[in-house]
């Protein structure tokens, strides 16, 4: 790791540990939780999208199965309540990447658009199947989790921003780990050209499918955390198509493929789409407002904030030695 | 035996209005390789138009598709001047398929602001009325529907044959880059048909409202059929389009009847990824290559 990258990671934690105690009123660490998550999210997002080049839109999909399997386990096998929910997280994560294996072979057998759209249906396939599994999920009528009684009233959200901030981290470091491994070469290589990878001898599919199961992995655990802190999950809320686009939005407003960007995305857009649900929600027009977020986003910064400051560092860089090489000569 | 055959005939009616939305998808992914994931969304906008317009100016949905179709024409060139054609480089696939999904959820919050969200049908008098032939009940909203579908489908099939702007169109679907140096104005025919591609949902989603109550939120269901539509016929292909189309109204049809409406959709997403396990191009696709 460079200076400047353990310097930055060093004030990320500081920042990401410091927050709740600073800003102690509930309603703030609250948009903390939810930064976290989509945070969370994105990165996530970005480690199979941003690195290989194949769009997923169907990660929401493993994040309501992730809080599903978080609730079912509760009713049927009852894993106590306090913080030792967050201990089976790991386990939740890797159940759910495992058991999406088979779909994501079938997916990966597709190209491009095909994958993209391939992977959206998988969102509606496990919406379906939470409102139709009625004798486990209970449909549309939702399930219910136990409600933490151990955690204090006035601190009650800071476990649940510590899980997530957890979970954040895991994500992060995992991105940093592929992006200096040899797997994330071989991730960049598919992305790039995937024949040519291919034709190098290349192993393109594992390639795909282990960062797939990275990114299930933290997405579920993220899924879990959520139905925990949200204490009541139905099949409209846990596999929402809002909450993918903006996921989606993050990392392309904070640069695709870059380490941080997804949390800078997330950090800029958590708190505006609160306030805009908040200022805006009753009436639906937020739905307006976050579309015309979208649309500026891809539009004027379709590479996002980190590779156009990166770009303009650059120019900026060249133009002062093209101008030093001058007055030299 | 009988239920069987009544629900065929059921699924193939749907289908066929089906097929003129997702015509209209597959067509435009075909010229610009743009997916408009809007799609849903823009036909449930003509659904709540012809609704307006048979509440207020009491004019009949059937008759509403030849004012909805020609505005929503307007509105699609306008879509593609400003939103599709500003993407460049080489992202702009990707790209395209999010910004028309921003520009689905803008509909449905305009929409959910002016109609609420109430679920709303068009209801004509003859909304109920069917005809029997052998013992089968057909519908006669949906029979229309069907009918109007398949005319309109084979003035589609005209003019990209016996027309030089349909030469132009798939001269630009095989080879943009030859088709513009032979003298195509390949922006011109890409926004022509972007409009042309969303005339096909207004007109099927001016029937639609007659068919099925909707909300504005009932565009996630359309575009989840039909993207996974264009998909099982092959991204491109109108012909595969239509028989997907049908496929997945018969399916869905069948598995209603037969075993329970609430799996009817799902059915339909499990026969796409047994197809996909087979042939990942679906019924008539060319294999992509990666971005």
């Amino acid at each position: 790791m460079t200076r400047t990258g353990l310097l930055r990671a060093a004030a990320f934690l500081a920042v990401g540990i410091a927050f709740p105690f600073v800003f102690s009123p509930a309603w703030l660490v609250n948009i903390g939780v939810l930064t976290l998550m989509y945070a969370a999210l994105a990165t996530s997002w970005n480690l199979f999208s941003g690195y290989t080049g194949y769009i997923t839109l169907g990660q929401v999909a493993f994040f309501g199965l992730g809080a599903y399997t978080l609730a079912i386990t509760f009713e049927h096998y009852g894993i106590g309540s306090g913080y030792n929910p967050f201990y089976v997280l790991p386990l939740v994560g890797a159940g759910v990447a495992f058991a999406s294996m088979p779909v994501a072979w079938i997916a990966l057998r597709t190209r491009a658009m095909t994958f993209a759209i391939v992977t959206l249906t998988l969102l509606f396939i496990v919406q379906q199947l939470a409102f139709n599994l009625h004798s486990v999920t209970h449909g549309s009528s939702g399930l219910m989790l136990p409600t933490p009684t151990t955690f204090g009233v006035s601190t009650y959200d800071d476990p649940f921003y510590f899980a997530m901030l957890g979970i954040l981290c895991i994500a992060l470091l995992l991105c940093w780990g592929v992006l200096r491994s040899k797997l994330g070469l071989m991730l960049l290589a598919v992305r790039e050209d995937e024949e040519k990878a291919r034709g190098l001898g290349i192993r393109v599919t594992g390639a795909k499918l282990i960062a797939w199961w990275l990114h299930v992995f933290v997405t579920a655990m993220v899924g879990a955390v959520w139905a925990y802190y949200l204490t009541f999950i139905y099949p409209e809320s846990s596999v929402d198509p809002l909450v993918m686009i903006g996921a989606v939005l993050m990392t392309f407003l904070g640069g695709r493929g870059t380490l941080w960007g997804p949390v800078i995305g997330a950090v800029v857009l958590v708190p505006a789409q609160q306030y805009m649900l908040l200022h805006l929600g009753g009436s639906q027009l937020y739905l307006v407002g976050y579309s015309a977020v979208f649309v500026v986003v891809l539009l004027l910064l379709p590479r996002g904030i980190l590779p156009s400051l990166r770009d303009g560092v650059t120019r900026t860089r060249e133009r002062r030695r093209t101008r030093l090489e001058a007055a030299a000569s | 035996m009988h239920q069987v055959v009544q629900a065929v005939i059921l699924g193939v009616l749907i289908g066929g209005v089906y097929a003129l939305m997702a015509s209209g998808l597959t067509l435009v992914f075909g010229i610009m390789r743009v997916i408009n994931v809007a799609q849903g969304a823009l036909v449930i906008l003509a659904a709540y138009l012809s609704y307006a317009l048979f509440s207020h100016a009491h004019i009949d949905p059937f008759l509403s598709v030849l004012i909805v179709t020609p505005a929503m024409f307007v509105l699609g060139v306008l879509v593609q001047i400003v939103f599709v054609r500003s993407l460049r480089g080489s992202d702009s696939e990707e790209l395209s398929l999010l910004v028309t999904w921003a520009l689905a959820l803008g509909i449905e919050g305009v929409l959910s602001v002016i109609f609420k969200t109430t679920y709303r049908a068009t209801s004509p008098s003859y909304a109920d009325k069917t005809l029997t032939v052998f013992g089968y009940q057909f519908g006669f909203v949906r029979l229309m529907a069907f009918i109007g579908s398949g005319v309109l489908l084979v003035l589609l099939s005209l003019l990209l044959t016996r027309t030089r702007f349909g030469r132009a169109v798939r001269a630009t679907v095989q080879n943009p880059t030859a088709a513009t140096l032979l003298g195509v104005d390949a922006n011109r025919v890409q926004t022509l048909s972007f409009g042309l591609g969303v005339s096909m949902a207004a007109a099927a989603g001016a029937v639609y409202g007659v068919i099925y109550p909707f909300n504005p939120g009932s565009h996630y269901d359309l575009i989840s059929r039909l993207l996974s539509i264009v998909v099982l016929g092959g991204l491109g292909s109108l012909g595969g389009a239509v028989l997907a189309s049908l496929v997945m109204g018969v399916t869905e049809a069948v598995v209603a009847v037969e075993w329970k409406p609430t799996w009817a959709a799902f059915s339909y997403f499990i026969v796409l990824i047994v197809v996909l396990l087979v042939r990942p191009q679906g019924f008539f696709g060319v294999r992509e290559r990666a971005l």
